[in-house]
């Protein structure tokens, strides 16, 4: 057995076990370096969409998209996520980490894994797209690298569930595990089930590859592709969405306006999430209406509801602390004198905002069974998912290494003054991309396309001007995102590896005003609430989501009638 | 603080504040309108994709779209045949590598039973300029009833990557008064 060493945390008080230490450092460190190879393709995607740019050949287009796909929708995000599964187990119950040797052979799994994919890709063989639909054929050793990559992951939620266990087992915790453990605890739980179906239908394909099945069917492979595919971008909201909590926490010690509220939306999503599969199948042949408008609205929006409601408790828990700490004044002064110079409040709070705006609000239309009929495979999906992916976890996770640096890697985050910049430099970049992206695709451009002039094709076609200024400046906002992804990066390094050690008490919360005693109720503040300002963003949010929605019905029913 | 263990250990007995149950309710309530709102577009929006379908094979379309290229061609357009079928008709349409096949011709106004389906990888049927897009299957014979209310020249671009010719996929039809 490894031998345990714990040190405290001078700021926290935690008791950090050093095995997590080292592999919550790890996988931090590895998740960077793929978001730094996957954002390189990603600018060099967008700038090849630019027409006026045209960067790459067709042929290193679709490699370079392929690439971009697996390096940050899979290796930077699954790397991260599991540094903040460690974090949320072991430092967070104040406990040793279950089978440090497992843990390390799933790191060791998950590189192999993820190497041996890019490797496939970058020869050339594989230019299948991240979602690699059947009959087009990847070689060999494409899906053996996902495999290995997700078995390797399927290990450290095993470590994950075993150090949950082991903390109860130990008592380092009373009571119940805090509302962050329990975040994580759903990003896990739903991780099992979108590795299982990743594995149910990667294995064949594989097998497939080398002979040994003689076809897969698409329709299927697509059903059970996307169990993987998109189930797992739950778990990427329930990870960031326990990074707000999380962040919301340390920098304004806010508490949960109600525990028994957000565990409940975490609940909805391990639940209803898996369902979303759907949302891929909507313009599919064979499947049934009633199929799709169950599937594809979580049983009547349930999953929708937990997004919800976290969009309301997550500033609502920040308003109230912040109202607490002495800004109380007006209904928004406790959002006027947050941290906003604090990359991780900054950068947490963007998050908040365009993940609801942005992502949020066009993932629900788009997944309406009949508008996804002007929306399917446009330039809209990829608009979509970067407001999800992008602007919302991987922004939440930026946020979130401004504070690991400092309490587990224990080094000074290096050039402060970058650091303060680059969330605003990566959220102005991605809510571009977002937002142009969307655009061009409601006039119907094509996601995945290397020439949208058609200049080889035996028919003339132009899409309208519009598209072409929208690919432009989307082609701006990618090169303003990947400025923000390589401050990030460059702070990530300089930190990491040449930091000055911390070795006392940092300041991690954020100031606090004059505090007027009695101002805010307990606990809970159940009949005590007064969070006017959350009011306020929440029903901007309801009113546009509304708005927005019934266009789009308005859009849809301007087109050719068919049934 | 959401770090630590909650400070009650009952916290599942703690009352709720009103502001936060009044926004489930609404956000609820907002969730039926949109589920029942697919559900009344069924039954009263002109726009819902049709579920018909039947199992193929690449020979087996494509005799079927030779069949009608041979009854209704009316003439060529860039080397490709332009159909243009009877009101009503079944009107077949192939997506390959890297062309969609034949070229239709359809008038205004009047309904069409258009079977699509792919003779090699999946492709993406996306009607342009009006954004009509429908994921094409190898293996699959789907079948819309379509009713082109507009004329002019409509683009079929291919929006599921197909390989290296995939942004050279196009396709054409065009819609005619009587």
């Amino acid at each position: 057995m490894t031998k345990t060493e714990f040190r405290t945390c001078p700021t926290t008080g935690f008791k950090i076990d050093l095995n997590a230490q080292a592999l919550i450092k790890w996988n931090a460190v590895a998740a960077v370096i793929f978001l730094a190879i996957g954002g390189l393709f990603g600018l060099s995607v967008a700038l090849t969409r630019w027409p006026a740019v045209h960067l790459l050949p067709a042929d290193w287009f679709y490699l370079a998209l392929t690439a971009h796909g697996l390096d940050v929708l899979l290796l930077w995000i699954l790397f991260f996520e599991i540094a903040v599964l460690y974090f949320a187990s072991a430092i967070l119950l104040n406990c040793r980490l279950a089978a440090p040797r497992w843990a390390w052979a799933a790191f060791g799994l998950m590189l192999t894994g993820g190497l041996v994919t890019n490797v496939a890709v970058l020869q050339g063989q594989s230019t299948v797209m991240f979602t690699s639909y059947p009959p087009m054929m990847a070689a060999q050793h494409f899906y053996l690298g996902l495999i290995l990559f997700a078995v390797g992951a399927l290990i450290a939620c095993g470590v994950f569930f075993g150090t949950l266990v082991i903390a109860r087992e130990e008592r380092t915790y009373q009571g119940s595990v805090p509302l962050v453990t329990f975040g994580a605890l759903t990003a896990a739980i739903i991780a099992v089930f979108t590795l299982a179906s990743g594995a149910i239908i990667l294995i064949p394909t594989w097998m497939w590859s080398i002979g040994l099945i003689s076809t897969i069917d698409p329709l299927m492979y697509k059903l059970v592709w996307w169990a993987m595919g998109h189930s797992s971008q739950q778990i990427n909201v329930s990870v960031h969405v326990a990074i707000w909590y999380a962040i919301a926490a340390m920098l304004f010690g806010a508490k949960p306006l109600s525990e028994k509220i957000s565990r409940g939306a975490f609940l909805l999503y391990i639940l209803f999430l898996q369902l979303a599969s759907a949302h891929h199948l909507l313009v599919e042949p064979g499947l049934s209406p009633e199929w799709k408008v169950f599937n594809t609205s979580y049983a009547m929006y349930l999953a929708v509801l937990g997004s919800m409601i976290h969009g309301l408790s997550v500033p609502g828990a920040m308003e109230a602390a912040q109202r607490k700490r002495g800004f109380d004044r007006g209904i928004f002064e406790w959002l006027r004198k947050a941290p906003w110079g604090n990359p991780a409040f900054s950068g947490m709070f963007l998050s908040l905002v365009m993940f609801g705006f942005l992502g949020g609000i066009s993932g629900v239309v788009m997944g309406t069974e009949q508008i996804n009929i002007i929306m399917h495979n446009t330039l809209y999906v990829p608009g979509h998912f970067h407001g999800t992916v992008v602007a919302g976890t991987t922004l939440a996770f930026m946020a979130m290494t401004y504070l690991l640096i400092p309490l587990i890697l224990q080094r000074e985050v290096r050039f402060p003054r970058l650091a303060r910049w680059q969330p605003y430099v990566f959220g102005l970049g991605v809510a571009g991309i977002s937002l142009f992206m969307m655009g061009a695709g409601t006039l119907g451009v094509s996601r995945r396309h290397w020439d949208i002039t058609f200049a080889t094709a035996p028919f003339d076609f132009n899409y309208p001007p519009t598209a072409l200024l929208l690919m432009a400046l989307n082609g701006l906002s990618a090169i303003a995102a990947a400025l923000g992804g390589l401050m990030y990066i460059i702070v990530v390094v300089a930190s990491v590896f040449f930091g000055k050690p911390v070795r006392d008490k940092i300041i991690l919360a954020a100031p606090a005003g004059h505090p007027v005693s009695g101002a805010v109720g307990a606990y809970g503040s159940a009949g005590t609430l007064r969070i006017p300002g959350t009011l306020t963003l929440v029903a901007v949010f309801f009113v546009a989501f509304v708005l927005y929605y019934f266009v789009n019905w308005k859009y849809l029913s301007e087109i050719w009638p068919m049934r | 603080m959401a770090i630590h263990p909650p400070g009650e250990k009952l916290w599942w007995n703690h009352p709720v504040d009103r502001v936060e149950l009044i926004w489930i309710a609404v956000a609820f309530v907002w969730g039926l309108v949109m589920f029942f709102m697919m559900i009344w577009w069924h039954a009263t929006g002109e726009q819902n994709l049709s579920t018909e379908t039947y199992r193929t094979t690449p020979n087996a379309f494509y005799a079927k779209v030779e069949a009608s290229i041979a009854e209704w061609q009316v003439r060529e357009l860039n080397g490709v045949p332009v159909v243009k079928p009877p009101v009503g008709a079944d009107v077949y349409l192939i997506g390959r590598m890297w062309l969609w096949y034949p070229v239709l011709e359809l008038e205004r106004g009047q309904s069409y039973r258009l079977h699509l389906s792919s003779l090699d990888l999946q492709h993406g049927f996306s009607l342009q300029p009006i954004n009509i897009n429908v994921q094409v299957h190898p293996g699959y014979e789907h079948v819309l009833t379509v009713t082109p209310n507009s004329s002019g020249e409509y683009t079929i671009v291919c929006n599921e990557y197909c390989g290296l010719g995939h942004h050279s996929m196009l396709g054409k039809i065009f819609v005619v008064d009587r």
